[in-house]
């Protein structure tokens, strides 16, 4: 019995600073949350509302933290992800209605199609920056407003709808009774966290966001490791894209422009370093859990949404203003 | 005289001055109504908006900081400003008063916000710009001000010529606000010592901490300017738009950076001029006329201007280090 203290204590010291304050706060919001809502926010169709609404922000906070830990940004993810469910949802127009081999070889086609042009959008992105010196921002700010002219151009700012049946079941799909798409969120996470932590790729990464001098000293080739964290990026955009027209339903040039900078700001909130090097994804599924909480109650509460939007802002400073203020005293 | 032009001949300013004069040029020649003082008017009033706050961004650019929340600044300035002149019978003066001041405070609250939790501005005032949007839509529930006093709705405007055609050609608010906020920010960043104390600290905010300058001031300087010319900004867009819409302005923030970056300002702080700027924003305007003008869809304007904003910034970086390679040469031939 008296083992338990030693390993909460032991549990606690490694959870780091930024975990420890996201976790509080947490809490607090849990406990706040509870005694206003109670069992409206204890039951499983809150908890089942959440787990749908989380990955798309989720998967684009990821795109947007791989970049923002090589020192960079992207800011074209939410174009990507718009070009690329309008190229998929294109092509699934060719999906006959007859379920068979030719039915299941246009599907993978055409996401097959979707992921290799989000990794040519980051492949232009990453050579722009690293090989011709453009700033990441302005970089992926032009990037933006191409991807998305081309959207708007070949659709007229229409919107593509109408898709075969399994692109449906990942829209409104449950397994276990788990959201398809929460499923996706939790294996890009995963998978993301691994190639962060434990790749050649992501030790690089983190060495190139906190020096990049010293990294190319070093003999790293940090122009290609660029290249690749934008392809990376990129490529969870299109994920992000799928997602997003599965649940929608369909697909048009300017969806979920409203992330972009929310994107940032869950990051930033996950303790990812604005200016490269420092960033974990536990951090991240936390502030991207505490943002969607909020959302999900005030939603409950009747408040508004974009009450909502100010408070993601608010709380970002006010983290920033304690961990300004413990560093002062420090 | 001819050193002069020869160094401003390797500038970024003379070479966009070259691009916009010969999309001028081409357009006289190919698009019909392009060459007017007329086209030239409606031009710069339909480019007021994003002008004038770019005229304010840059100075923040220079100073080595950024801003995003200018729009939603804007937005509540105009919300605000427009809301007392309909209730109380006021007239011109408390309306520059509440907008530019509404947008004086904003900026100084932005200033000091970012001088103090140094994280990057960048990262500030997007979470700012959610603050203040999402406040402003939660208040107003989003609903517009459909009708504007008659004397501020159809006020500052001259007809100077033409008045018995059907195309009189009329001096307005729109124009008055672009070039004053223009002749402003050259004046602060060209013609006082806190322009020169702004580009030191862009420069090398390290350097001129040690020097003595006081940071907080200076930023002060900086964003209260861009707060001041959103105040301003948002008096001329809702005239213009006859209306005040609170969520009409927000999501325009990056065009203005994208006009300011055009112009040559640099992300890094120090450099960035008004001729630039006022060049940038030239070319953009120009380009999306002009294309307009010779039938191409306006669906294919935003490609299109994506794309000559990409050009830029990669003709931009390119020279950058194409200079610093010569630099290092030199310097390693004297070493």
């Amino acid at each position: 019995m008296n083992t338990s203290p030693a390993i909460l204590a032991s549990v606690i010291k490694r959870v780091d600073a930024v975990d420890r304050r996201l976790l509080s706060l947490l809490a607090a919001l849990v406990l706040v949350f509870g005694l206003l809502l109670g069992d409206r926010l204890f039951n499983a169709t809150s908890f089942r509302s959440m787990a749908f609404q989380l990955p798309e922000l989720g998967i684009l906070s990821i795109a947007m933290m791989v970049a923002l830990l090589s020192g960079g940004l992207d800011l074209s993810i939410i174009a990507t992800a718009n070009l690329v469910a309008l190229t998929v949802a294109f092509i699934f127009s060719f999906v006959p209605a007859e379920p068979g081999i030719a039915w299941a070889l246009w599907q993978l086609l055409a996401l097959a199609a979707g992921l290799a042009l989000a990794l040519v959008i980051g492949g232009v992105n990453g050579v722009i920056i690293a090989y011709l010196g453009v700033s990441p921002i302005m970089a992926t700010l032009g990037a933006m407003t191409l991807i998305k002219g081309i959207s708007i151009g070949v659709t007229r700012g229409g919107i593509l709808s109408g898709f075969p049946a399994p692109i449906l079941f990942i829209g409104n799909g449950t397994v276990f009774g788990i959201p398809v798409v929460m499923l996706i969120f939790v294996a890009v996470a995963l998978v993301m966290s691994i190639v962060l932590r434990s790749t050649r790729f992501g030790q690089t990464l983190n060495m190139l966001g906190s020096n990049e001098a010293a990294t190319r000293y070093s003999g790293i080739d940090t122009r290609r490791t660029i290249v690749s964290t934008y392809m990376i990026s990129s490529l969870l955009a299109a994920i992000a894209g799928v997602v997003m027209m599965a649940r929608f339903n369909s697909a048009n040039a300017s969806y979920g422009e409203s992330y972009l900078l929310v994107t940032i700001l869950a990051a930033v909130l996950g303790g990812v370093s604005p200016s490269g090097g420092f960033g974990k994804m536990g951090g991240l599924v936390l502030a991207l859990v505490i943002l969607q909480l909020i959302s999900t109650c005030f939603n409950l509460l009747d408040f508004s949404q974009f009450l909502t939007l100010a408070i993601w802002g608010g709380i970002l400073i006010a983290v920033a203003a304690v961990s300004r203020a413990q560093s002062r005293r420090a | 005289m001819h050193r002069f032009l020869a160094r401003f001949g390797r500038t970024h300013e003379a070479r966009l001055l070259a691009v916009n004069l010969v999309i001028i040029v081409f357009l006289s020649v190919f698009a019909t109504g392009f060459f007017s003082l007329g086209n030239a008017f409606n031009l710069m009033t339909s480019y007021a908006f994003v002008g004038i706050l770019a005229a304010g961004l840059v100075v923040v650019l220079v100073a080595g900081s950024i801003d995003i929340s200018m729009t939603a600044t804007a937005s509540i300035a105009q919300y605000l400003a427009v809301s007392v002149v309909s209730t109380y019978d006021v007239g011109w003066t408390v309306l520059l008063t509440v907008a530019l001041g509404t947008g004086l405070m904003f900026g100084l609250f932005n200033a000091v916000l970012v001088t103090w939790l140094r994280i990057s501005s960048i990262i500030v005032t997007i979470a700012l710009l959610n603050v203040y949007f999402g406040l402003l839509m939660f208040f107003t529930k989003g609903d517009p001000i459909n009708f504007l006093p008659g004397w501020y709705a159809d006020g500052m405007s001259w007809v100077i010529a033409g008045a018995e055609t059907n195309n009189p050609l009329i001096l307005n608010m729109q124009i008055l606000g672009l070039v004053l906020s223009f002749v402003l920010a050259w004046f602060l960043l060209n013609r006082l010592s806190v322009g020169r104390q702004l580009r030191a600290l862009g420069g090398n905010a390290e350097a001129a901490k040690r020097v003595g300058f006081n940071e907080l001031r200076l930023n002060m300087v900086a964003y209260g300017f861009l707060g001041v010319m959103a105040g301003l900004a948002s008096l001329v867009q809702a005239q213009a738009s006859q209306s005040v819409v609170p969520n009409a302005l927000v999501g325009r923030e990056l065009d203005v950076l994208a006009v300011v970056v055009l112009g040559g300002a640099s992300l890094t702080g120090g450099t960035g001029s008004i001729l630039g700027t006022v060049l940038g924003l030239l070319l953009l305007a120009l380009l999306q006329n002009g294309l307009i003008l010779i039938g191409v869809s306006s669906f294919w304007i935003q490609f299109a201007t994506g794309f000559v904003f990409l050009v830029a910034v990669s003709t931009i970086a390119w020279d950058r280090t194409r200079q610093q390679r010569v630099l290092g040469r030199r310097i390693g031939a004297t070493g």
